[in-house]
């Protein structure tokens, strides 16, 4: 048997970081269908699961695999699966019956370039909205985005815990190129590793409703097999799960799926603040993009520019409040993303015209050089 | 050098992203630096041009892609002839002249010639190992990584063949030393 967590220092790819910040968490099933940039996730969850007591199945499609991660997180097993946008938009009905079913999950999408096939080799950070309304109905998910081989590691870790604690399917939203590129990563010891598991009933199982919501409005969720008898559905249902299909129980339903996000959602938003303080322009760039903000914010400075970044690391819960705070004395906040503009239409509803927000898209497969986005930066707010 | 840039060049299937993994390994873990490592990734990995690419810095690294390499190292006079073109003034050029052509270069840049195929295939008997022998002339002459540091990062890499890339990277080294020797700057 190989050890679950590989503590140490070794030079890896951001895939495998993933792979392996996911065995770190306790994740010990994977379901998925290989596709370029994520497929080294899944090749070594299929070289490492079964060398430590886990389960790897590559299944006939991304429907089968979101399925089947579904099935063994109600057995009781931490479950992933790890795909690109084409293969998210193939198991975004799964994803919904997750939401719905309050399953914990943890989804990695390694985005390429859109739509449909798109550029298959190519960086894009086009998946965006996708991750947050890809299923169908009101709901809330959780979305890390890393910026380096490190939060690859690390954000899988705390994407499992808050999928865990919240019963929500989770993302880690990367990009290629923080998928394939390599740097150091750094495991620490098992026992230096926050694990959060999902809360289990302590009623007797004559008692239990499975989707009774505590104060935190998430339900105790007993493993099947474990003599809690209860039932799972897409349908609407009511505290013991069963489907109902009158007002009061899509009433008592929707709100909390939202609201245990919504109302939790400072346990859960995470962004990181660079120069911001007296920043007169405020850069706003995520995943592998932020890369080449924090540079040209560097040059900036040296130049005497009084200019700060502000990194989502948390997408979905947007952190708004800490976004707030990042932009209070800009003049002018510029938001460059590997899209065609997405999450600019959430820093916008944040700013709410007090300032002009510009948008800096790109989609053509690259990230920008720092000093291309400095240059549509100068051209922007001048 | 705050931040050394270094491309390296070939055709898919000659370890030309292995011997950037290699030089990643040896700065980030065994020499305590910062590293990051990339390739071009797509249909050119198996037998057309293809590249990788390794920055190195005493800091933390913020943009990780290379913009002006310091340093190239060519493997195939294909790839050599399409990553040329952004090179820093002054860069170092490392080709297995055995493979490479260089024709007209930069002004400035510092050519040093390796015959790295024909010491594999004559000296270690074995062609599969030239990248290593690259890796030694550019350990030599780049000084970019500390030799220590690359034995580590070939042993890790090569475990049922450690003593034969160990042995190739040793020739690689001495080739080095006598390329710089011999190099000249194009005026």
């Amino acid at each position: 048997m190989q050890k679950a967590v590989l503590t140490g220092e070794r030079f890896t790819q951001g895939d495998i970081a993933a792979a392996e910040g996911a065995l770190a968490a306790g994740c010990r099933f994977f379901a998925g269908y290989p596709i370029t940039p994520a497929t080294e996730i899944a090749e070594r969850m299929a070289y490492r699961l079964p060398r430590i007591g886990g389960r790897y199945i590559q299944m006939e499609d991304e429907i089968a695999s979101c399925t089947a991660v579904v099935g063994a997180s109600y057995a009781g097993v931490k479950s992933m699966t790890a795909t690109s946008g084409p293969g998210v938009s193939l198991m975004n009905e799964t994803i919904g019956l997750a939401v719905m079913t309050e399953t914990p999950m943890v989804l990695v999408n390694v985005m390429r370039g859109g739509p449909s096939t798109g550029q298959p080799t190519e960086a894009s950070q086009s998946d965006i909205m996708q991750a947050k309304w890809g299923s169908h109905g009101d709901y809330e998910i959780i979305a890390l985005i890393p910026s380096s081989v490190q939060e690859m590691f690390d954000l899988t870790i705390q994407a499992f815990n808050l999928s865990e604690r919240f019963r929500v399917p989770a993302f880690v939203l990367a990009d290629e190129i923080i998928g394939h590129m390599r740097e150091r990563l750094v495991i620490p010891p098992e026992d230096e590793i926050e694990i959060v598991n999902r809360k289990k009933p302590t009623v007797p199982p004559e008692e239990y409703l499975p989707f009774k919501a505590e104060e935190d409005l998430v339900p105790p969720m007993a493993t099947f097999g474990e003599g809690y008898h209860f039932y799972a559905t897409g349908l609407t249902h009511d505290e013991r799960g069963y489907p109902v299909m009158d007002e009061e129980a899509q009433l008592a339903l929707v709100p909390r799926l939202c609201d245990k996000i919504r109302k939790n959602a400072d346990k859960i938003t995470r962004a990181e603040n660079t120069e911001t303080e007296d920043a007169e322009i405020l850069l706003v760039a995520y995943g592998g993009e932020a890369r080449t903000a924090l540079r040209a914010v560097k040059d900036a400075r040296a130049n005497g520019i009084k200019i700060g970044l502000f990194r989502p690391i948390s997408v979905w819960p947007f952190p708004k409040e800490q976004l707030k705070e990042a932009a209070a004395n800009a003049q002018h906040v510029v938001v460059a993303e590997l899209n065609y503009g997405q999450l600019v239409g959430e820093v916008e509803r944040v700013i709410r015209n007090e300032v002009p927000v510009h948008l800096i898209p790109r989609v053509c497969g690259t990230p920008h050089t720092p000093d291309e986005l400095m240059k549509e930066i100068r051209r922007r707010i001048n | 050098m705050a931040r050394t840039e270094i491309r390296l060049g070939g055709l898919g299937g000659q370890g030309v992203i292995k011997s950037a993994v290699i030089i990643g390994e040896a700065a980030s873990i065994h020499d305590g630096k910062e590293a990051v490592q990339t390739a071009s990734y797509g249909p050119e990995s198996r037998g057309s041009a293809c590249k990788a690419e390794v920055i190195i810095s005493d800091a933390p690294i913020d943009y990780p892609l290379v913009l002006t390499p310091h340093v190239m190292v060519a493997l195939s006079n294909d790839a050599f002839h399409k990553y040329k073109e952004d090179l820093s003034k002054e860069a170092i050029v490392i080709i297995d002249s055995d493979l490479v052509k260089a024709g007209k270069i930069k002004a400035g840049v510092r050519l040093y010639q390796v015959p790295a195929a024909t010491t594999a295939h004559q000296v270690l008997k074995n062609p599969l190992v030239t990248n290593v022998v690259m890796l030694g002339a550019f350990t030599a002459i780049s000084k970019a990584v500390t030799p220590e540091a690359m034995r580590k990062a070939i042993a890790n890499a090569f475990p049922k063949y450690k003593e034969l890339n160990l042995r190739a990277f040793d020739e690689g080294m001495q080739l080095g030393h006598k390329a710089m020797e011999q190099s000249t700057t194009k005026k």
